[in-house]
């Protein structure tokens, strides 16, 4: 075992805040300070550092109140991997176990000395609320529609890693920006970085003005497609549309579907991201998924790095 | 006989265009008149450098007894409204259970009277148990006190009860109230539908959903020349239509609250419960013609759209915490910085929206210093300075945006029937 006592390599600023709760919170050098410290983890974990002592003895609470299976399962790794020791709260669908509310609920599990409690909830601002309510550092691992800063920096992560950076170059987000959280994070760090985003999906999955959050809206994937450098293939949420917003999912993917056919029209060195799970057939072809411009298992991958950075930094700053 | 003189205050009674430095003098319960400041009484009061108008009248607020006693009582409620400057309250029927029966509305006047605090008025519910599908008894309901009728906080959805309900009860000479709101374009929402439900990807209610209700209404009331009246107005589209129908002489009037005029959607960023309202504080825009629909009189009353919560059910999550805060005690002061402060309105035109034209609403035979009248009076201090705190809240609800707000004006002292119900500070 290795302990991380230094400052991470490339680090241009300190980080100060005790919460992650999105990235809209974050400026440019705060993200890259947890892009570095990412990058840092993955050169150790590749020299075969896979086990590092920063975090032993501290406690870290998964609470999900939302199911969940590689993001929850990404954070219990990353905590493990710094050695902390880590306690899981899943309950799905309803906030009230037993009668209990959420900060409730959430108390009682801080009173097991937990020191970061990563919190993933269908209704936007609930982070907030257990940061105003507990001691503990609070991690956002996807508040409803609002923000997932971890899947965002995963994917900005894995951009940076074949590109080198990510500015000038434009990034679409399709699909179904109206309900994702990935979108949001991803708009704020994307344009934060300097990079061009265009949100591209049905009229009806765009919601009113998104463009003053600085993108530009298309909601043609094949105009887009040849101007664009990474395509991000957000997952249609069935599970928060209320009611019809597309006709059909044939016509969905008609339109916005990734297909082979559509990568062969793009630029020659296209990123395919996909914050998954994915649905194939529909925001892509397993064609695609599989296909050698895809670089969905390398988000996974970084995606432990990016959550074992956050646990990092959030930890350095509860410290005295 | 025991006299009571109000000596040396400003006196402004809109019912008669009064606006003048004077004396009143109330007996048996009633007013006597403007009288000169020598005139014998039993009692006097000091008014020099306060306000003294008809007492301020509330036609919607949520007492929630029976069956909610958690978040409110009729004693607590009415406490709030003195303490307010409120003579008379007219509340809600969406207790548990609902006011739908003759007997719920007595049980409301009896728990009123027993209070002691200020005179209550039930509204009746339109609907049995709020449900939307059969009209309650409207004419028993009106025996048993109700002055109004509609489904709480509920909009009525289905305009064929809507028509019914506005062409039943001209018979009895009542008002029905509607919270205007499509609920399949609201269903779920959250708050306004805009530039910052995009930004906190909370569900968002369009304007368009009141502005189609609003339009519905208006055509009913047309219809069927019942009375209409719009409780808590908050876009620009329904102050359009309602202007237009006014002058089109239908029978329509309508409310906004003190908080649709001073916050907007952008609080919602603290994702704090208490910008959590129905309908939702809404954009700039729409803020800017819901006080020009206050100058312009077509929106005629200002009311607290008080909703008390018990903490408990204040401290979830955004999408779980229920609608609406308290209003009853912090109306006067905000209505004083959002109103009067700027000069959108005078203290004239401020309190006939809060006495004379409420008490037209529901047909009360209240809010005037006329003589002859009910001598319900509040005495309003304009140039007092405090913080607004809830702990110190009479109302059992605390869940308030105004919590530690600098405001200016305050009700000084209360009367109603000729009795001094309140007095600030004590």
């Amino acid at each position: 075992m290795n302990s991380v006592t230094d400052e991470p390599a490339g680090a241009s600023g300190r980080w100060t805040k005790k919460h992650l709760l999105g990235l809209q919170d974050l400026n440019a050098a705060e993200i890259s300070l947890i892009l570095d410290q990412a990058g840092d983890f993955k050169r150790r974990a590749d020299a075969g550092e896979t086990k590092l002592t920063a975090l032993s003895g501290t406690v870290v609470a998964n609470l999900f109140f939302e199911p969940s299976t590689r993001t929850r399962t990404s954070f219990s790794l990353a905590a493990k991997r710094l050695s902390a020791d880590t306690v899981d709260f899943s309950s799905a669908g309803s906030s009230l176990t037993k009668g209990e509310t959420f900060v409730d609920t959430a108390r009682n599990i801080e009173a097991m000395g937990v020191s970061q409690v990563v919190v993933r909830h269908g209704t936007p601002g609930t982070p907030h609320l257990l940061a105003k309510r507990l001691n503990a550092s609070v991690l956002n691992a996807g508040d409803g529609p609002r923000e997932h800063p971890t899947q965002a920096l995963l994917d900005i992560f894995t951009i940076r890693e074949r590109r080198g950076t990510l500015k000038g170059l434009t990034v679409t987000l399709v699909g179904d920006i109206l309900h994702s959280r990935v979108a949001r994070s991803n708009i704020w760090g994307l344009t934060k970085l300097g990079a061009r985003v265009i949100v591209c999906g049905p009229s009806t999955l765009i919601p009113p003005r998104i463009e003053e959050l600085g993108v530009e809206v298309s909601h043609s994937l094949d105009d887009v497609l040849e101007e664009t450098d990474c395509i991000n293939l957000l997952r249609i949420q069935f599970e928060r549309q209320r009611s019809a917003f597309f006709p059909s999912i044939r016509e969905y993917a008609h339109l916005f579907g990734m297909t082979g056919e559509r990568v062969r029209r793009a630029k020659q060195d296209v990123l395919i991201l996909a914050p998954g799970p994915i649905n194939r057939g529909v925001e892509l072809t397993p064609e695609v998924a599989d296909g050698n411009h895809s670089v969905i298992l390398d988000q996974v991958t970084n995606g432990l790095m990016i959550r074992m950075a956050c646990l990092y930094l959030l930890h350095k700053t509860g410290q005295p | 006989m025991n006299a009571l003189l109000i000596r040396g205050g400003r006196i402004i009674d809109p019912s008669g265009d009064v606006d003048c430095a004077g004396n009143i003098l109330i007996a048996e319960e009633k007013i006597v008149g403007l009288v000169d400041e020598t005139a014998a009484a039993d009692e006097v009061i000091d008014a020099t450098g306060k306000i003294v108008c008809p007492g301020l009248i509330d036609i919607h607020a949520s007492l929630r007894e029976p069956g909610n006693d958690e978040d409110e009582t009729i004693a607590s409620g009415t406490a709030a409204a003195l303490a307010g400057g409120f003579t008379s309250v007219a509340c809600l029927p969406d207790t548990s259970p609902v006011v739908d029966n003759r007997a719920a509305a007595e049980f409301v006047v009896l728990q009123a009277e027993r209070a002691g605090h200020c005179h209550v008025f039930p509204l009746g519910s339109v609907t049995i148990d709020h449900a939307g599908e059969e009209l309650a008894e409207i004419g028993q309901l009106v025996d048993g006190g109700a002055v109004g009728f509609v489904d709480g906080k509920q909009p009525i959805a289905n305009a064929e009860i809507m028509r019914r309900a506005l062409e039943y009860a001209r018979m009895f000479k009542r008002t029905i109230l509607n919270s205007p709101q499509v609920p399949e374009l609201a269903r779920d929402g959250v708050m306004h539908e805009g530039y910052y439900s995009t930004l906190l990807g909370l569900r968002g209610i369009p304007a368009a959903a009141e502005d189609i209700m609003v339009g519905r209404d208006l055509a009913l009331a047309e219809l069927t020349h019942g009375h209409l009246h719009l409780m808590c107005v908050s876009t620009m589209n329904s102050v359009e239509l309602i202007r237009r129908a006014k002058a089109r002489g239908i029978s329509v009037t309508a409310s906004v609250t003190p908080h649709h005029i001073s916050l907007n959607d952008a609080f919602l960023e603290t994702f704090d419960a208490n910008y959590k309202v129905q309908p939702p504080l809404r954009s700039p825009e729409h803020i800017d013609a819901l006080i020009e629909g206050l100058r312009d009189g077509t929106i005629d009353v200002i009311s607290s759209d008080h909703q008390p919560y018990a903490s408990e059910k204040e401290d979830r999550e955004l999408n779980l915490v229920p609608f609406g805060i308290v209003g009853l005690e912090t109306l006067l002061p905000i209505c004083v910085r959002s109103l009067i402060e700027p000069g959108h309105l005078d203290w004239p035109g401020l309190i006939s929206r809060l006495t004379v034209k409420p008490a037209g609403v529901l047909g009360l035979d209240k809010g005037t210093l006329k003589p002859g009248a009910d001598a319900d009076v509040t005495i309003i201090d304009p140039g007092v300075e405090w913080t607004i705190d809830p702990t110190q809240f009479r109302s059992k609800g605390r869940n308030t945006p105004f919590g530690g707000w600098e405001v200016k004006g305050r009700a000084d002292t209360v009367i109603v029937s000729g009795q001094v119900r309140y007095r600030a500070g004590s």
